[in-house]
Parts: structure tokens; sequence; C-alpha cells
């Protein structure tokens, strides 16, 4: 029984992640982007309510709806109309509100490069065996995020800041989910491993809203977060659903757009990853009553193992990515060697007279 | 070396021009014309849409139901009107209390430089009463506004009725993200003019008034309601303002998307839209709907007391209810509908009205001509003016006979600049003329002669205008450089430029009186010579005049009316149409009075010196 026991410890350190984390941003502002901070909401709701604590969530919402002077239902955001579900609802924590929402604040939270005075609430105080959940909606183009209207986001950009956090080990897995007009474009360039990308359309598609309520006048949820928050009603903390699910939600008919999403830096089959792996918090508790001693020769042997900054493993290691083709080009030298040449022909024909027309 | 700067070329280039000089600003004039007749073609327009994010495409429930009781309001209104014999001022400010604004009253008065027969006015006194209506969580940074005159005798009765009535409704409501303010103000375009020169504290116009007591922001939109009876069957909707401003065309596309979100009638011009744009019948009611708005807006009238705001920065319009006895008839409460979706579209506005344009021309509700499509039309026109200056230049320049000799150049030449300056002071003498005498001698004409204030002043211009027609014969003695081909030579390309920078200039600024001007003017300015005819000549030019060219365009208003008038009633109508334009100018600044007056009348005057050159 001791060797079971120690089975399942040796199950426990092995497995993937140990904790969640969830930054959940939404971009754009004024009163008629009220879907935009619906999407957001009604995310952070199913990830609080799959057991995320609000410590472990950084929400980012660019502008105050619900205190909007224009809401004719203050103090609330809904996501279905006729007031069905108010996701703004009593415990609300916003991290980053306002024109605090920026590009430079986002990277910052990413990569964890914050000033010491900032609060613990703001930070992303993640580690190497945290899964990640990023959420992101606005308005958005070909390669780009737009932030408050007077700013933006590239893919590359967007894709660095992963790679600054897989070599900070500041994740173990990533789920980046995007709602935004070709949303696509923005998981093209990511590199870093262990990260799956989900879009709400394809390049040169537009990513649609949902319903407008007649009361309130405006959009209320864009389809794809629409389609998705009706998935994760039905998830509750013990389901089994998997990513396979989740790929399913908004097939063409219902959203008008192509959903796109990218497996291919992520190393497990998404059919064996569960949905509460990145949307809620499943902490791993085995109960026994043995008593386990953990200072094996095996487990010594990995603590040893010393990890310096450049001993990091190297991405390519990792995934198995097509070499880029490189164009070839002919040496310097070459090139050099064939203009003196050339000069050279061009003097001795024509003589030395006539270099007193180019001089 | 290059094609200006070859002395052959050049030579070629300008013999070109002067050769085929005629031909080239006839086709000109005819192009000019053509564009301007194509711009109301269906497939040249473009279609109206709203270029304003914040006012998008989701609309609202409209929930108001209170149209009943804006009819009750109206007939107590009404009531009140009567026993007070004007305003009813403390009653409104009651009323307007108990519907929870916050009232001030504004009191003005203004005596006209000669009575007004059209409203039968002359000193003019009023109170204006407003109700600010307080958003419930917005800082008091903006504001919108609804005003409805209260006119005399039973007129308008329902629109103030209305407006109580949504004072109220809005009231209720806590979606407001700006305060709204609900005036009504007396003697219609004097308070208005009286109420926005106290908001914005200017004073342009000499008007006494009352400072106001109770201000609410930076007005963003504005809206002027005109109801005078219990049914609708249609809604007017009045675009033009002062000086031929024109509010933000957002404002229009937001009064018509409404209009068929409610499935409304909606006008313009008085005129029905239509299917059918691109057909031949479609086609020459477009045309019809844009020459309207062409005329009311060269007249440089305010056409609804929307017109004052613009001067602001403010866009507004006014809509008109119109009984026409029709089968199909809306309800006040599906007006009063309109009018609260209208708002609360306005209510999300972020800034003022500024992503469409704001200077375009309306054949129809549904499409739009915007600046870039029109302007080439009147610069066909100017283009004219510069060829006649450019073919006069090369006269001018062209070495003379040789019977003459060389001392004689110079002399001629010496005076030739002189002798302009001769003629243009004594035009622009008698423009000033015009505009000073008629206001000022009317007095002394009503002593002497048996009519009216208002009659002497218009006769007074008249004459005055007519004055100007015997100048050449009595000034020549004073000219020097008299008899000279040179000197009217000199004169014609002074004139000519200075006619093609004043028409630039007023196109510029209100494009149908620049345009119109320039159908008459141009002709005029472009073949006058003295070598012409005299008495034919002179004829075509008095019909070519800035005075019968408003004849004639008050005449062709009311044939695109479908009221035509006999010649004695366009008369009688043309002489109050020239009061109107003084009165308009004495009150609200209007400006197409001293723009005609002193700039363009002694620009023709300058022309018919040329053609009594001797």
């Amino acid at each position: 029984s001791i060797g079971l026991a120690m089975n399942s410890a040796e199950q426990f350190f092995n497995s993937g992640h140990t904790n969640n984390w969830a930054i959940l941003a939404c971009t754009s502002r004024f009163w008629f982007n009220y879907r935009h901070v619906a999407n957001t909401l009604s995310v952070y709701r199913s990830v609080k309510r799959l057991g995320i604590p609000d410590s472990q969530i950084v929400l980012m919402l660019a502008d105050d709806m619900a205190c909007n002077h224009r809401n004719p239902k203050p103090a609330t955001v809904f996501s279905h109309k006729n007031m069905e579900l108010n996701v703004y609802g009593d415990d609300v924590e916003v991290d980053y509100r306002g024109y605090e929402v920026s590009v430079e604040n986002f990277l910052r939270v990413l990569t964890g490069r914050l000033p010491p005075s900032t609060p613990r609430s703001k930070r992303l105080l993640s580690d190497d065996r945290s899964n990640i959940l990023i959420y992101l909606t606005g308005h958005g183009g070909n390669g780009f995020l737009k932030f408050q209207d007077f700013e933006e986001i590239s893919n590359i950009e967007l894709a660095d800041a992963f790679e600054q956090m897989w070599q900070k080990r500041r994740y173990n897995e990533l789920l980046f989910i995007i709602d935004t007009c070709q949303g696509a474009s923005m998981y093209e360039r990511l590199y870093s491993p262990n990260i799956m990308a989900l879009a709400s359309s394809q390049i040169g598609e537009d990513s649609l809203s949902h319903q407008p309520d007649l009361a309130i006048g405006v959009h209320l949820m864009d389809r794809y977060t629409f389609y998705m928050l009706e998935f994760l009603e039905d998830i509750h903390p013990a389901s089994k659903t998997n990513m396979n699910d989740l790929f399913k939600v908004c097939p063409k008919s219902q959203c008008v757009s192509t959903p796109g999403r990218r497996t291919d830096l992520f190393q497990r089959d998404p059919g064996s990853v569960l949905i509460t792996d990145f949307f809620g918090s499943v902490r791993k508790v085995e109960i026994t009553v043995e008593t386990i001693n953990l200072t094996d020769s095996e487990s010594g042997e990995l603590q040893n193992e010393s990890r310096s900054y450049v001993d990091q493993l190297p991405v390519s290691e990792i995934i198995h990515q097509k070499p880029k083709q490189k164009d070839w080009h002919p040496p310097d030298g070459f090139i050099l060697g064939l203009w003196t040449l050339i000069l050279l022909v061009f003097f001795k024909t024509y003589g030395m007279k006539h270099l007193k027309h180019i001089l | 070396m290059g094609l200006l700067s070859d002395p052959t070329r050049r030579r070629a280039l300008i013999s070109l021009l002067t050769r085929l000089n005629t031909p080239i600003c006839a086709v000109c004039y005819m192009a000019g014309v053509a564009w301007f007749m194509g711009l109301a073609f269906e497939p040249f327009t473009l279609r109206m849409h709203m270029s304003e994010n914040a006012m998008g495409s989701t609309m609202v429930e409209e929930r108001f139901q209170a149209g009943e009781r804006a009819l009750v309001t109206a007939k107590e209104f009404g009531v009140q009107k009567n026993k007070a014999g004007g305003m009813p001022v403390d009653w409104l400010v009651k009323a307007m209390q108990d519907r929870g604004l916050e009232v001030f009253t504004q009191s003005f008065s203004r005596t006209l430089p000669f009575p007004d027969e059209n409203k039968e006015r002359f000193m003019v006194k009023g109170t204006n009463v407003y109700g600010i209506l307080r958003a419930p969580r917005a800082p008091r940074t903006e504001a919108l506004m609804l005003t409805a005159p209260c006119s005399q005798g039973n007129d308008n009765n329902q629109a103030v009725g209305m407006l109580l009535v949504l004072a109220q409704y809005f009231r209720s409501q806590v979606y407001w993200a700006k305060d709204i303010i609900f005036l009504v103000n007396e003697h219609d375009l004097i308070g208005m003019q009286a109420w926005l020169e106290g908001y914005h504290h200017t004073n342009i116009t000499g008007m006494e008034w009352s400072p106001l007591q109770g201000r609410a922001g930076a007005i963003q939109a504005a809206l002027s309601l005109e109801l005078s009876s219990d049914v609708v069957t249609s809604l007017d909707i009045v675009l033009e303002g002062l000086n031929g401003q024109l509010p933000n065309l957002d404002l229009v596309n937001l009064f018509y998307a409404f209009c068929q979100k409610f499935d409304v009638l909606c006008t313009f011009q008085g005129k029905l839209q239509r299917n059918d744009w691109d057909s031949p019948s479609g086609y020459s009611h477009a045309v019809q709907t844009m020459m309207l708005m062409v005329l009311k807006q060269a007249s440089g009238h305010s056409w609804g007391d929307h017109g004052l705001f613009l001067r602001y920065q403010v866009e507004a319009v006014t809509i008109k209810g119109i009984n026409s006895y029709r089968q199909y008839k809306t309800t006040t409460t599906t007006v009063g509908r309109l009018l609260e979706g209208m708002y609360r579209k306005l209510n999300n506005l972020l800034e003022r009205l500024h992503q469409s344009f704001f200077f375009y021309l309306l054949p129809s509700l549904s499409h739009f001509v915007s600046i870039s499509y029109y302007m080439p039309a009147f610069g066909l026109l100017a283009a004219i003016l510069l060829l006649r200056a450019l073919n006069l230049w090369v006269e001018l320049s062209a070495p003379p006979a040789t019977e003459d000799g060389v001392a004689n150049v110079e002399q001629q030449s010496s005076s030739g600049v002189l002798s302009v300056v001769t003629p243009l002071v004594i035009s622009h003498l008698t423009g000033v003329a015009l505009y000073t005498l008629p206001v000022h001698f009317q007095e002394m004409a009503v002593e002497h002669f048996p009519v009216s204030e208002t009659e002497a002043v218009v006769l007074t211009a008249i004459a005055v205008y007519t004055a100007g027609l015997a100048l050449p014969h009595n000034t020549h003695r004073f000219v020097s450089g008299e008899g000279t081909e040179q000197g009217w030579r000199v004169l014609k390309l002074v004139a000519v430029l200075y006619l093609a920078v004043l028409l630039g200039c007023t196109a510029l600024l209100n494009f149908s009186l620049g345009f119109i001007l320039a159908l008459t003017l141009v002709p005029v300015a472009a073949g006058v010579t003295p070598h012409m005819p005299k008495f034919p000549t002179a004829c075509v030019m008095v019909v070519l005049s800035p005075a019968c060219t408003l004849l004639f365009s008050v005449f062709a208003f009311h044939e695109l009316q479908e009221t035509p008038l006999s010649f004695q009633d366009t008369w009688l109508l043309f002489l109050s149409v020239i009061s109107q334009g003084i009165l308009d100018h004495a009150l609200y600044g209007a400006l197409v009075f001293p723009l005609l007056a002193m700039l363009v009348y002694p620009c023709w005057l300058l022309f018919w010196n040329i053609l009594f050159w001797k």
C-alpha cells in the first residue's frame, strides 16, 4: 500500500498543472461597445463559477457599462436579452479599469515586469505549473487588436510576449481565446510551446454580434462568446468534457464567421484536455493516511539537476517544426569582386579620361 | 523647353486662346448648366447613410404613449394663450415646474427698423420660457434641445402640448446622459435669436434681452417642432438656415431612418418620396426638389427656428407636422415615439455631429449630392470669367497700331489703371447708397409721399437701384481716359476678376446663391462690350441684373411649389421679399442684402458702365 501511495504521489508530481490563472481583457470603450464588456464578464462569470478565485483572475475592462449614464438598468450588464442573465452580479472584482487597460499594462501583466508598488491583485503571479486562460475581445483587424481607440497590439508583439512567458517559466499550458473580427490573425505568429488558440473568425471575416436588447438599445453579446457561454453553463467542476467539444461551439450556421483554432504548438491531444483544465480550478487533493518519504533517490536526482537561465529547453527540441526555407544569396565577397571586375573592364575600355565625368 | 517658356509655343497657345475664346466660353457655360441639371439624376447621387458610429444600427423600442394627453395639453395651452393675449408665461412656468424641470424665463425687446407687414409687428417685446431636465447621473456638460414656437392665434398649440408631454415622459427615464432643454419661444425667430444670444453670451444684432439664469452645457443638437393640427398625415423636415447654412447630414439621416421605422410619410420641400427615382418623372421630381432647396438656400433666410442655431455650431432641424387630409393618418403617439427615438439616439452621441457632410444638396430624402459633386458646375462658370480675363490681358499687352507713337502708348498704359478707379468708386458709392438710404430716409419719404414705412423703404431701394442705371451718362465727365479702347478693356479686366473672386467666395459659403448669381451675371460679364447695339443689350442686361434675377427666382419658387402666381402677385411678393431681406439683415445678421447691395450691384454697374463707354 505504501507503493500505491508512492505511485499516486509520483503521479501527483508528474501531472501537468497545479494552479489556474485567467486574464480576461476587454479592450474597447464607449456605450455602443457594450457587448465587449458583456463578453468578458460572461467568461469571468464562468471561470469564477468553476472555481478560479478572484485572486487568480486579472480582469481588465476598458469602460464601465454598468454605471454608464446611458444604461437604463444601472449597475447591471446583461448577456441575454429580456434581462435574463446579469453577468455583472454583485461580486465583480475589476483589476484594470478604464484607461489602465492599455497595451503596455497588458504586456506587463503577461511578462510580470510590473513596478514594485503594483498590488498583488493586479499581477499575474503564475509559475511553471500554472495553466493560464487568456481571453481577449474588442475590435480587431488583420494582425492587430485595437486598445481603447488610440493604440493597437500586433500579433507579433503578442507572440513575443508569450515567448517571454515561456522563457521565464510563467506557464505550463496556455489557452488563448480571442473574439474579434479577423481573430485568427492574432494567433498566426505564435511560436512558443504548449499554447492552444481559439478565434471567432478567420482572416477576412467579421465576427458578428448576437442580439440587440430593445430596452437597452445595444447589442448585448458577440455570437461566438454567446454560444461559448451557453456551452460553459453546462460545465460543472467535475465534468469531463474535453476541448474537442469546445472546438465545435458556434459552427458557421450559427456564427456566420468560421471559428478557427491552432493546436500544433500544444503537446497533448486536445481530446485529452479537459475544459476544467483551463476554465476551472480543480485542485488535485489526494487523501492518504500513510506517511510518504519524499527524499527518495529518484526525486533527489531530479532536484540536483541545475537549471540555469541559458540551459533552458530549446524550443526546437520540443516542437518539430518545419525548417524555414532560407533564400540563397551568393557569398558577400563574390559580389564585391564582381563589381571590382566590372569597374576595371569599364575603365580599360573607355580610358581613364572618362573618370573626370564621374568625379 | 517647356510649354509656357518657349516663345513660339506660347504665342501659338495664346492665339488659340484668343481665337477660340467665345466658343470655349459658350461650351463651358452649357457644360456648367448641364452638370447642374445632371446632379439630380439618380445614378449620379449617393445614398444616404449614417456616418456617426455612436448613433449606430440598433434601435430601441420606444415606449411613449401619451399622444392623447398631448392634444389635451395643447387645447389648454390655446385657452391660456387667448386669455393672456400672447405668451401665457405664468401658466407655462407652472406647467414645466409641475413636470419636474428647472424653469427660467428671459424677456427681450427689439424695435424693427421699419414695420414688418408680413408678421404685423414693429416694436417687439416678449418672453421666452425654458425648462431644463437635468440628466440624473451625468455631469452637466452637454445638452440637447427641443423647441416649440408660441405663435399667434391657434398655430403651434399642438407643438407646445407635445413638448410638455415629452418633457414629462423624459423626466421619468434614467438613461439621459445629457441635459435636455425645453424652450417655448415667443415671436419665433426674434425670440430664438434673443435666447441663443443670451445662452452663448454674444450680442450680434443689437437686441436687448435679460441674461439667462439657468444653463445646461454645450448644446449638441436641437429640434424645432411645428405642429398645428391634431391630425398629422405627414412630417416635413426643413433644413435651410441663416445665410444658407445647413445642418449636418447625419441629423437628416436620423430623421429619415425613424420615418422608415415608424412608417410615417415624410416629405422634403413638401414633396413625397417615391420608388422610381431613375425614371423620367422621377428625375423631374428630383430636379424640382433640388431647385426648391437651391432657391431656399440662396435666399439666406432661416426657414425655421432651427436656422439660427447653425451659426453656433449646433446642428438643428425643424420638423413640421402637416395635415393634408389624406386617408393615411399618423397618430400623435407615433409622432411622440419618433421624437423619443431620435432623442435616445442623440443621447448616445459622444462628440458633436461631424462625421457627415455639412455642404450638400438633397434631390430627395434618400439621396444626396455632396460638395465635391456640385462644385464643378460652379467651377465651369467661373472658368468663363478667367478665360475672358486672359483674353483681355492678351489684348491689352498686344502692341498697338503703328500710327500711334511710343509716347502715346506710355501715356495710355499709365492712365489705364487710374481710369478704372473712378468707375469703381462711383459704383461702390452707389452700392453703399443702396444699402443705407432706404432705411435712413424712410421718415422723409413718408412725409413727402403717401406711403407706409415699409413701402417707403422698398420703393427707395428700387429708386436707388434704377438711378444707378443713369450713372454712365452723368459721370463720364469725371472719368479720365474716356473714349480709349484701352480704357474699357482695363475696366472690364478688373471687373471680370472682381466678379470671379466675389462669386467664388459666395459659392464657397452659400453655393446656391453663388450659382444663381453666376448663371445670370457671367454671360453679362463675358459678353458686354461698348461696340454692341446699345438698346437691345441694355434690355438684356437689365433682365439679367440682380434685381430681375430675384424677381424670376420668386416666380420660379412659386411655380415649383405648384402655386403659380400672376405677374401682379409676383411683383407684390417681390417687394415683400426685398423688405424681408432688409429685415433679416437687421434682425438676425443675414448677409444676402449687404452682399447684393454693396458688392454684386456695384459689380453689375461696372459692366453697365462698360456698355455705355464712349
